[in-house]
């Protein structure tokens, strides 16, 4: 399986923009997650992000922490990720994955063993939503260290509020894209985008080299749409989780999801 | 001792937080540095302090309970004193004027107990600005008054109703609405915890507690204490009363954790006892947390010690030996909130009633001449319910 910074590369020599879809690992179990994994992936998304479920996501909305709590009634932990995502690998389903975690969870399993289990199951990338790259000790460092050695790819966070002189150290320690967070606040689906975020996207597009996908925030296909031109990749969660939340069986959900990802994937092709 | 400049303390602290906090936080740190240093803000303070929140407040001598107990000469810092009736508004005092001039109008802060939510809305009635505050729905069911009084005072409170519904989800959703409109807010944090530079700012303005202790301990005895006792929830009254003790290597340092209904039980908010290194609300540090790095629900009489993790400094003082942590449980914090009503006519916050169960079970053993400052953080006038139906929830079963 390739890494995601080849496959960014890869998209962008064919001039296609990369579709990535966020679900909470084992909402409503792990069962369904290696289902809708399978789902999206049979609706052309390129990336996705696995959200690991931890008892307190303060960077999270609504959404994604009801769907946090849902997974853990049900037991869900990292070993049994790592497992569902073995399942998917033996399913020959080839989309790259991203785990998406709290650190916390990640230090109780061992930095080192995350790193090498992720790599042997077929994880291509983390991302830490409460790690920024100047938190590093010795624990981090270790953390990144055990990544660099197994191929797993570190992703970092820009935001809005980010200062200029901090992009040049993300891009340099974000390895598959630069994360872009579309507005100050948490994740979960908001009915406008900000009216700067292009403009900001400009900015640091003029800045920064690497990939640049952009989330937090965006779930209807023309938000996808408009911001196609600007970045090279574009992130939906809640609006595929809110399915989960609110669909009367985990199948009707599960069409439901599949349907918004052709819809969001297409959205992100050139007229 | 200071943080390394990243907010370490040896391997605790730092700042575990998404991105788009972590600008703002370079900003308030920024200003703390500053403002630290600056003579008007210091002569401001001071004024508030004194004219506002009746500082200094008292070190007083016990002379019923000492005897009662038979041993070390026992000594309360009274910040159950100072306007509000807890020690919380030291620290919202000194970081409103912080806010102020940092030109933020909209205060957003967490509270467990009520006392720091009061705190805040107090100062921010003070000085007219907007106040929104976070408080879990099981808390604000067993302090009621507490959040009529926030209410009074002008300030808008939210019930939380995710996750456990004490103070750390409401600390998880004041920081969501900080990461959501952060550039007109200013979040106030009223413990030593969270992201840094929250615990070396907390510290600061708490520690006029033992700076007026140190003082007056040397007034009234001619000597230092062999020992400072503190309760600890986040750790902000035991910092501030350690702060200028920490250097004298022979003065014992005591903190007292939430035992609740018994470490061996479960049911508790002991994380040196029960607890593991973990990183939780921005911080690194001892963490009650299940094998998959979850965090556990606690279980404590008292709202505000009832919370899964401690102030970082505390974690080092403890690695390095410089202070030691016990628990007292439930039972026993009750016998400590009752004995003091009877034999001080005052009555204790639960919280400071579970360093007076310390003093219950030390100051027996130790010799006359011994002197020990405990820090009576709060007043217990909000827990008189609480105590009320704890002890006849006893009758009860003392009858069945």
């Amino acid at each position: 399986m390739k890494p995601i910074s080849l496959l960014m590369a890869e998209l962008k020599e064919k001039g296609e923009k990369a579709f990535i879809a966020y679900i909470t690992a084992g909402d409503p179990d792990l069962n369904s997650t290696v289902e809708l994994v399978q789902a999206l992936s049979e609706a052309g998304t390129d990336i996705i992000e696995l959200g690991v479920p931890f008892s307190d996501p303060l960077a999270d909305g609504p959404t994604n922490q009801k769907a946090s709590e849902r997974a853990l009634k049900n037991g869900c932990n990292l070993g049994g990720i790592f497992e569902a995502v073995q399942e998917i690998r033996k399913r020959g389903i080839e989309t790259p994955l991203v785990l998406f975690s709290y650190l916390n969870p990640i230090y109780k399993y061992g930095v080192e063993r995350f790193a090498k289990r992720a790599k042997e199951v077929g994880i291509q990338s983390v991302l830490s939503v409460d790690l920024t790259p100047e938190s590093f000790t010795n624990e981090e460092v270790k953390f990144k260290l055990a990544c660099e050695r197994e191929g797993i790819e570190p992703i970092f966070l820009l935001s809005p509020t980010s200062l200029k002189s901090r992009w040049k150290i993300i891009e340099r320690e974000s390895k598959s894209f630069i994360y872009y967070v579309s507005r100050t606040g948490t994740t979960g689906a908001k009915a406008e985008i900000s009216d700067t975020l292009i403009e900001e996207l400009k900015m640091v597009r003029k800045e920064v080299k690497k990939p640049l996908v952009v989330g937090f925030g965006i779930s209807k296909v023309d938000q996808v749409k408009s911001l196609s031109p600007y970045c090279d990749g574009v992130i939906v969660g809640s609006a595929l989780v809110k399915e989960l939340e609110e669909s009367r069986t985990f199948s009707i959900a599960k069409n439901k999801i599949f349907n918004l990802a052709t819809h969001f994937k297409k959205a992100l092709e050139k007229d | 001792m200071n943080p390394d400049s990243r907010g370490f303390y040896g391997n605790y602290g730092g700042a575990y937080i998404p991105e788009t906090l972590y600008t703002p936080l370079e900003e308030v740190k920024k200003a703390f540095f500053f403002y630290k240093e600056d003579s008007d803000f210091q002569k401001e303070l001071s004024y508030w302090q004194k004219e506002y929140v009746g500082r200094k407040t008292p070190l007083s001598y016990a002379k019923r309970l000492t005897e009662y107990l038979g041993g070390a000469k026992i000594y309360l810092k009274r910040e159950d004193l100072t306007h509000t009736g807890a020690h919380k508004i030291n620290n919202t005092l000194g970081q409103i004027l912080l806010a102020q001039r940092m030109g933020k109008k909209r205060i957003i802060a967490e509270t467990g107990a009520g006392q720091h939510g009061v705190a805040v809305a107090t100062v921010c009635a003070l000085f007219g600005l907007n106040c929104c505050i976070y408080m879990g729905e099981e808390d604000t069911l067993r302090q009621k008054l507490n959040v009529y009084r926030m209410k009074l005072l002008g300030a808008e409170v939210r019930t939380v109703t995710s996750g456990s519904r004490t103070l750390k989800d409401a600390i998880n959703e004041a920081m969501r609405d900080w990461v959501t409109h952060v550039r007109e807010s200013y979040y106030l944090l009223g413990s030593a915890l969270g992201p840094d530079p929250y615990p070396q700012i907390v510290k600061e303005f708490q520690s006029i507690i033992g700076k007026e202790a140190k003082e007056q301990i040397i007034k009234l005895e001619g000597r230092l204490p062999d020992e400072c006792v503190a309760c600890v929830g986040g750790g902000s009254n035991a910092i501030g009363l350690f702060a200028p003790f920490i250097e004298d290597k022979n003065i014992s340092l005591v903190g007292v954790e939430a035992g609740g209904q018994g470490i061996e039980e479960n049911l508790h908010a002991a994380r040196f006892s029960g607890g593991s290194l973990g990183i939780f609300q921005g911080t690194k540090t001892f963490i009650l947390q299940d094998e998959f790095g979850q965090i556990k629900k606690t279980s404590s009489i008292s709202a505000g010690l009832d919370y899964a993790g401690v102030g970082p400094e505390h974690c080092y003082l403890k690695e390095m030996g410089r202070a030691r942590y016990t628990s007292v449980t439930d039972e026993e914090a009750m016998e400590g909130f009752s004995l003091l009503s009877r034999y001080e006519g005052i009555l204790p916050a639960l919280e400071s009633s579970h360093a007076i169960a310390y003093l219950l079970r030390e100051a027996p053993k130790r010799k006359k001449d011994e002197l020990i400052i405990c820090n009576l953080s709060g007043r217990g006038d909000k827990d008189v319910e609480t105590a009320m139906s704890y002890q006849k929830g006893r009758t009860l079963n003392e009858t069945d």
